[in-house]
C-alpha cells in the first residue's frame, strides 16, 4: 500500500487533483456552476506547467465534449466536466462519445435543470442521460470524487470497455466542502493509470491490425453512417461493452483497494447493516451517507434497518442488488430526480422491475427528496425508516412519495 | 510558390475514391479530389453531417483514403479542434513523431454559416492550426433543398417556395468569407473546382501556413439549383465571370483577386450581367419572367455592390 498525504479538497479540488496525476492529454471544458472549481484549477497546472495537458478553452459545452470527441479519436486520453445545463448543450454527443468507443471521463456535478434555474443539487441532469450509452459512478465525498476519477480512466481504456464514464458529485454537498482527501503520491497515480493504451482493430480493406486512432497516415473511417442493416449491431456492442464493464469495474475496485487501502463494496455497491435487515434504505451520491449515519443511529437503539449506496448506475448491478436485497422485507428507493407523469422516480421503477420476478420480493416505497437542492435531514430519514418498518409488518401506505416539499 | 503539374497530380492516387453517392454531376466530390491532391504531407479529414458525410459513408464502405472522422452537424471545427489538442499533447510527451499532420475540415453551407458557425468563429478566435473548407452548394441539399444562410436571393427553395406573396429567398447570402476576415484568420480566400488550379494553389498556400485557414468553395448542385448535370464547371464558371462569386484571397491584411476575377479587375468588359448565371438555373426561372425586373437589378445591385467593395479593398492593398 502507498503512502499518502491528507490534503483539505472540497469534491471539485478533489477531482481536479486526481486528473492532474492522470497523464490526461487534453482537456476541453466550459464555465458553469458548481463544476467551475474544477477547470479553474486545471487551467492553473496547466499554466504553471505542472502537466503535459493541452487544455482547450472552448466557447460551449457543445465544442467542450466535441473537442474531447475529436482528441479521444486522435488516441488522446481526455477529460471534461459540467453540470445541467452544460450536460443537456453536451446531449447528442454524449451518444456519439459512446456510439465510437471513446473511453472520454467526464465529472458531472449534479444540479437540477431549468426552469426555474436553479444551480443547487438533484440527479435530474445525469440521471436524464441514463441511456446515453455512459457508464455512471455517484460518488458521496471528495475522497471518493478523487479516488473514483482515477478508478474511471482506467474503467473506460480497459480494452474490454471502451466506453465513456460520467463521475457524478452531487453540487454544492460534494462540490464545496471541504474534507481531509487522502492523496496518494503522483507516480503512484501515474504508474497505476500509466497512459492510454489504443485498441488495435483488423480493417478488411487494409489486410491488417491498425490502432483504431486518427493519425495522420491509416486510412480508417471514424463517424460513418449505418442505416437499419447494421445500425442496431454497432449499438448491442455498446450493450455488450456495458455487461463487461460490470467485473472490470470490480476488478479496478480490487487493484485500488491495494494501491490505497480504500475500496467501495464491490465497487458497484456499498452497503451497511443490510445483512441482518429487515429493512433497507437505497440512495446515490452525498445523501447515501446520511442514510447511513441515521441506519447507524437506530441500530444502536436495536432496529434492523440497512443502507445501501449504488455507486455504479449504469451498468446497472442487477444480479448484485438482487443477491443483496432478496430476503429484506422493505426497501425504500430514494430519488433525487423527477419524472413527470411515471410511477415514482427512475430509480425506483428500475428496483421495482428488477424485483418483480421474485416470488416473495421486498416491499417497495420510493421516497423523492432533495429537488433542486432541498435538504435531506436526518430526521426525515428517521421517519423514513420508521415508516418502512410499519411497511415491514404490514402496513400499506402509498408507494410514492414526495419528501420535503410544500405540496 | 511552384506551378502545378497537371501530369503529376493525375498520377497521384486520390485520396477521396470512387464508388460513393454523390448524386451526378455534384460539385463537392470535385472540390474534395482537388483539395486532397494538393496535400503531400499526413492528413486529417474532418467532415461535417451533410453530403459529403452520407455519400461517402455509408457502413460497410468508405471513400476515404486518409483518416477520417464525422462527428456531429454543428462541431466540425470543435473536433478538428481536438485533434489538433491532441497532436500537440501526443507530441510533448513523445507519442507522435515531430512531423506535421494537416487537420482539414470539410463543412457545408449549413454546417458552416448556420448551425456550426459557433463552433467555427470559436476555433478561429483560438487559433488552432487547422484548414477549413467550405463546400457551398447554397442549401440544405442533403435533406432536400431547404434554404440556408448560403442561399443566394431570390432562389428558390423547399422552404423558400415561389409564393404567390413571397418570391424565393428574401435575403442575400451572409458573407461568410468575409466575416471569418473579420476573425483575423491568417488565411481566407475563395474558389471553385472549375477553376482548379486556383484552388490548389490555395489550399497549398493556406497549409504552408499557421494557424486557422478558411477556403469558401462554390460547389454546384444539379439537384437543388435544378440545370443538366453536365453543366457543373460551367455553372462555376458564369458564378465568377458574372462577380456573383468573386475568387480572391487575404492574407496578413493584404487583398487579392486571382484567375478570372483578376482578369476581370484589369479588363472590366469582362463582367457579365449576373442574368447569365441566374438564367441557366431553374431555382431563379422566376426571376426572368416578366414584372420580376425589379428582383433581376436588386440582385445585380447586390452583386456590382458586393465587387465594387472588393475592388476597392484590392485597391487600397496595392
Amino acid at each position: 500500500m502507498a503512502s499518502y498525504l491528507t490534503r483539505a479538497l472540497n469534491g471539485d479540488e478533489a477531482v481536479a487533483f486526481a486528473v492532474k496525476q492522470c497523464n490526461v492529454d487534453v482537456v476541453s471544458a466550459y464555465p458553469i456552476t458548481p463544476q467551475t472549481i474544477i477547470v479553474e484549477r486545471i487551467s492553473e497546472y496547466v499554466a504553471n506547467g505542472e502537466v503535459h495537458t493541452e487544455y482547450v478553452n472552448v466557447e460551449s459545452e457543445h465544442s467542450a465534449l466535441s473537442v474531447c470527441i475529436g482528441a479521444s479519436a486522435a488516441g488522446a486520453r481526455v477529460f471534461t466536466a459540467t453540470s445541467s445545463q452544460g450536460l443537456a448543450l453536451m446531449w447528442e454527443l454524449l451518444y456519439i462519445a459512446s456510439g465510437l468507443r471513446l473511453p472520454i471521463v467526464m465529472a458531472v456535478v449534479n444540479r437540477a435543470l431549468s426552469a426555474p434555474i436553479n444551480i443547487h443539487c438533484d440527479h435530474g441532469d445525469s440521471i436524464g442521460a441514463r441511456d446515453a450509452g455512459w457508464i455512471q459512478f455517484y460518488v458521496e465525498n471528495p475522497q471518493e470524487a478523487y479516488d473514483t476519477i482515477i478508478q474511471a480512466f482506467k474503467i473506460a481504456e480497459d480494452h474490454s470497455v471502451l466506453l465513456p464514464v460520467m463521475v457524478n458529485l452531487d453540487g454544492f454537498f460534494v462540490s464545496h466542502t471541504l474534507e481531509p482527501v487522502k492523496v496518494l503520491p503522483d507516480e503512484v497515480v501515474s504508474n497505476y493509470v500509466g497512459f492510454r493504451s489504443n485498441v488495435k482493430v483488423y480493417v478488411p480493406y487494409l489486410g491488417k491490425e491498425v490502432h483504431a486512432v486518427l493519425d495522420g497516415i491509416t486510412p480508417i473511417s471514424l463517424g460513418i453512417i449505418a442505416l437499419s442493416d447494421y445500425y442496431y449491431e454497432f449499438k448491442m456492442k455498446v450493450i455488450k461493452a456495458m455487461e463487461s464493464a460490470k467485473e472490470v469495474i470490480k476488478k479496478v475496485n480490487d487493484e485500488f483497494k491495494e494501491l490505497s487501502g480504500r475500496s467501495y463494496g464491490d465497487g458497484l455497491i456499498t452497503q451497511y447493516g443490510v445483512e441482518d435487515a429487515d429493512v433497507v434504505l437505497v440512495a446515490m451520491g452525498s445523501a447515501a451517507g446520511t442514510i447511513r449515519y441515521v441506519a447507524r443511529e437506530l441500530r444502536r437503539k436495536g432496529l434492523k434497518v440497512g443502507a445501501l449506496k449504488l455507486r455504479c448506475f449504469r451498468p446497472f448491478p442487477t444480479d448484485e442488488l438482487i443477491k443483496t436485497l432478496r430476503g429484506v422485507k422493505a426497501v425504500g428507493i430514494m430519488d433525487r430526480a423527477l419524472t413527470s407523469g411515471g410511477y415514482g422516480g427512475p430509480l425506483f421503477m428500475e428496483f421495482r422491475s428488477l424485483f418483480y420476478d421474485l416470488d416473495e420480493g421486498p416491499e417497495m416505497i420510493n421516497y423523492i427528496y432533495g429537488i433542486g437542492g432541498r435538504d435531506l435531514r436526518p430526521s426525515d430519514v428517521v421517519n423514513i425508516y420508521h415508516e418502512l418498518l410499519d411497511v415491514a409488518k404490514g402496513r400499506e401506505v402509498s408507494k410514492v412519495k414526495y419528501i420535503g416539499v410544500r405540496m | 510558390m511552384s506551378t502545378i503539374n497537371l501530369r503529376e497530380l493525375a498520377r497521384k492516387g486520390p485520396k477521396l475514391l470512387p464508388g460513393h453517392r454523390h448524386c451526378s454531376g455534384c460539385g463537392v466530390p470535385v472540390a474534395v479530389k482537388l483539395v486532397l491532391a494538393a496535400i503531400d504531407e499526413p492528413v486529417v479529414v474532418v467532415t461535417a453531417t451533410g453530403c459529403l458525410q452520407v455519400a461517402t459513408t455509408i457502413f460497410p464502405y468508405t471513400s476515404w483514403h486518409v483518416p477520417w472522422i464525422h462527428n456531429a452537424f454543428e462541431n466540425a471545427s470543435a473536433t478538428a479542434a481536438g485533434i489538433e489538442a491532441a497532436f500537440k499533447a501526443l507530441k510533448k510527451r513523445g507519442a507522435l513523431g515531430g512531423g506535421k499532420i494537416h487537420v482539414v475540415v470539410f463543412g457545408g453551407d449549413g454546417g458552416t454559416y448556420d448551425i456550426g458557425f459557433q463552433s467555427l468563429s470559436g476555433a478561429i478566435e483560438r487559433g488552432h492550426d487547422f484548414l477549413y473548407i467550405l463546400y457551398d452548394n447554397e442549401a440544405y441539399m442533403n435533406t432536400g433543398i431547404q434554404r440556408s444562410g448560403g442561399t443566394p436571393f431570390g432562389a428558390w427553395t423547399t422552404t423558400s417556395p415561389v409564393g404567390k406573396l413571397i418570391p424565393g429567398k428574401p435575403q442575400h447570402k451572409k458573407p461568410i468569407a468575409d466575416i471569418i476576415v473579420a476573425h483575423r484568420a491568417p488565411y481566407v480566400a475563395t474558389a471553385t473546382p472549375a477553376h482548379w488550379a486556383d484552388l490548389i494553389m490555395k489550399v497549398k498556400k493556406a497549409l504552408s501556413i499557421e494557424g486557422p485557414k478558411f477556403i469558401h468553395v462554390l460547389t454546384p448542385c444539379p439537384r437543388g439549383w435544378r440545370y443538366d448535370s453536365s453543366l457543373s464547371m460551367e455553372v462555376c464558371r458564369l458564378a465568377v465571370d458574372t462577380c456573383y462569386f468573386p475568387l480572391w484571397e487575404h492574407e496578413k491584411g493584404i487583398w487579392r483577386l486571382t484567375d478570372r476575377s483578376l482578369a476581370i479587375f484589369k479588363d472590366p468588359k469582362l463582367k457579365k450581367p449576373v442574368r447569365e448565371f441566374l438564367r441557366v438555373q431553374e431555382r431563379f426561372r422566376h426571376l426572368l419572367m416578366p414584372g420580376n425586373e425589379g428582383l433581376i437589378k436588386e440582385f445585380q445591385d447586390y452583386v456590382d455592390s458586393v465587387w465594387s467593395e472588393l475592388v476597392k479593398r484590392v485597391q487600397a492593398s496595392n
